[in-house]
């Protein structure tokens, strides 16, 4: 203790300096009002900037908790949206006649995924089983024929689109009845070929070729397609036909499956009938 | 010493009054206050006690404060100045030391001796006492024009009076 009041003797003059300086300083801040606000303020910047960087700290060690709460909130988020919730509302069109027999149901879907540029395309509707839709239904649009139900699931369906190399749609012309199957040859997703059209009948640019309904997929007269141009190969006595398909299938949306209620009665008869043809 | 005393005294009213009444009101070119006042400290004796010489300026920092609505500023650049005056005092020291009763003016002193005196003790005082009142280093360039051109008109005029009113000790 004595020490130390030796020390502040010694230096008395410099302690002197100090304290009238803190006082003036003390004096100027007091009454100025200027000093005043900026004195609090360069305080308050320094505390903020120290605090700036005790929470950039705090932030960083948080980083990762902090991230997965806003995955989670993300996912919470998203799965609220429109998209995430899947659509069970269709509709099912059916009449009550009695003078008539319901042949055909129409199931509505939409196209969930599509292709076009491969040999083999197929479509995915959203759509399935608990709604109805059964294999080797036939899909349609409000502009043409688009392909045949292949697999199903509760809640989707595929479809085999008519730009795969295994189907064939049965097809006739709308002016004179002469049916054959239509097929891709898997160039170009607007066209496809009708064969076994035979050379007997006339037939023109421009004709309208519609489904048939000898394969029990289709009901009858579906729009397929127009004639492009035809010709006969030497020696054949089929037209190869262009057609030009009435769908667009690189921009479709909502299709229509159909259900042949009497699928099953046409198909056992047909069936029968082959089998007492082959016996 | 009774004469010093009055001497002193009549010396501060008539710098402080100065100061108050007229260069107060003196702003050469906008920016530039000359500050005559702190000549008294400047001609205090130099063997007057430290500490009084520093309660001293600080009184007439104050007063000079209480006029020109500045509480404190004007008390601390001259506290500072007083605080360096020793120092300055002992640097630049003729070789035979001062005399018991030496009053650093150009007649008791060489000119060239006061010029660096006066010079480097202004120069702090104006530094302490735009700072203070700029109170940001921000603005240093604008506030260091301002410090050069106001320490150069208070050095003018402290010579300027030296050669008026202080009369040489062997008239008197």
């Amino acid at each position: 203790m004595r020490s130390l009041f030796l020390l502040l003797w010694r230096n008395n003059f410099l302690i002197t300096f100090l304290l009238l300086e803190l006082l003036s300083f003390y004096l100027l801040v007091e009454n100025n009002k200027y000093h005043n606000a900026s004195v609090l303020n360069s305080a308050n910047r320094m505390t903020a900037r120290i605090y700036e960087g005790v929470n950039y700290v705090q932030e960083y060690i948080h980083l990762k908790t902090n991230n997965e709460n806003l995955a989670r909130e993300n996912a919470m988020l998203r799965s609220r949206l429109p998209e995430a919730f899947y659509n069970n509302s269709f509709t099912r069109e059916t009449v009550t006649d009695s003078a008539v027999r319901q042949q055909y149901s129409y199931i509505t879907a939409s196209v969930i995924n599509n292709s076009v540029n491969r040999r083999n395309n197929y479509l995915t509707l959203d759509k399935g089983s608990l709604h109805g839709i059964e294999p080797e239904m036939g899909v349609i649009s409000s502009t043409g024929v688009i392909g045949i139900i292949k697999d199903v699931s509760p809640h989707y369906s595929t479809v085999m689109s008519v730009l795969h190399k295994d189907t064939r749609i049965s097809t006739r012309l709308k002016k004179s009845s002469y049916f054959g199957s239509l097929e891709w040859d898997g160039a170009d997703p607007g066209e496809a070929t009708l064969r076994q059209i035979t050379t007997s009948t006339r037939i023109m640019k421009g004709d309208t070729v519609v489904t048939t309904t000898y394969s029990s997929i289709f009901p009858q007269d579906i729009m397929v397609g127009t004639i492009l141009d035809f010709s006969v190969k030497p020696g054949e006595s089929f037209y190869t036909i262009r057609v030009k398909l009435s769908t667009d299938f690189r921009s479709l949306s909502f299709v229509y499956v159909v259900g042949n209620v009497l699928k099953r009665e046409q198909l056992d008869l047909q069936n029968k009938s082959a089998k007492e043809n082959a016996n | 010493m009774l004469t010093d005393i009055i001497q002193l005294t009549v010396r501060f009213l008539v710098l402080v009054l100065l100061q108050i009444v007229v260069l107060n009101n003196i702003q050469l070119s906008g920016f530039i206050n000359p500050y005559l006042y702190v000549l008294f400290i400047l001609m205090l004796p130099v063997k007057i006690p430290r500490l009084l010489l520093m309660l001293i300026s600080f009184l007439t920092g104050l007063i000079i404060d209480l006029f020109s609505n500045t509480i404190g500023m004007h008390a601390g650049a001259c506290v500072f100045m007083a605080f360096c005056r020793p120092g300055v005092l002992r640097l630049i020291s003729p070789r035979e030391g001062y005399e018991a009763d030496a009053t650093p003016s150009v007649t008791e002193m060489s000119f060239n001796w006061f010029v660096i005196y006066a010079g480097i003790l202004i120069l702090l005082h104006h530094l302490f006492l735009f700072y203070m009142e700029v109170f940001r280093f921000s603005e240093i360039l604008s506030t260091l024009t301002r410090i050069a051109g106001s320490s150069v008109a208070t050095l003018s005029l402290v010579i300027m009076s030296q050669f008026l009113f202080v009369k040489s000790r062997k008239d008197r």
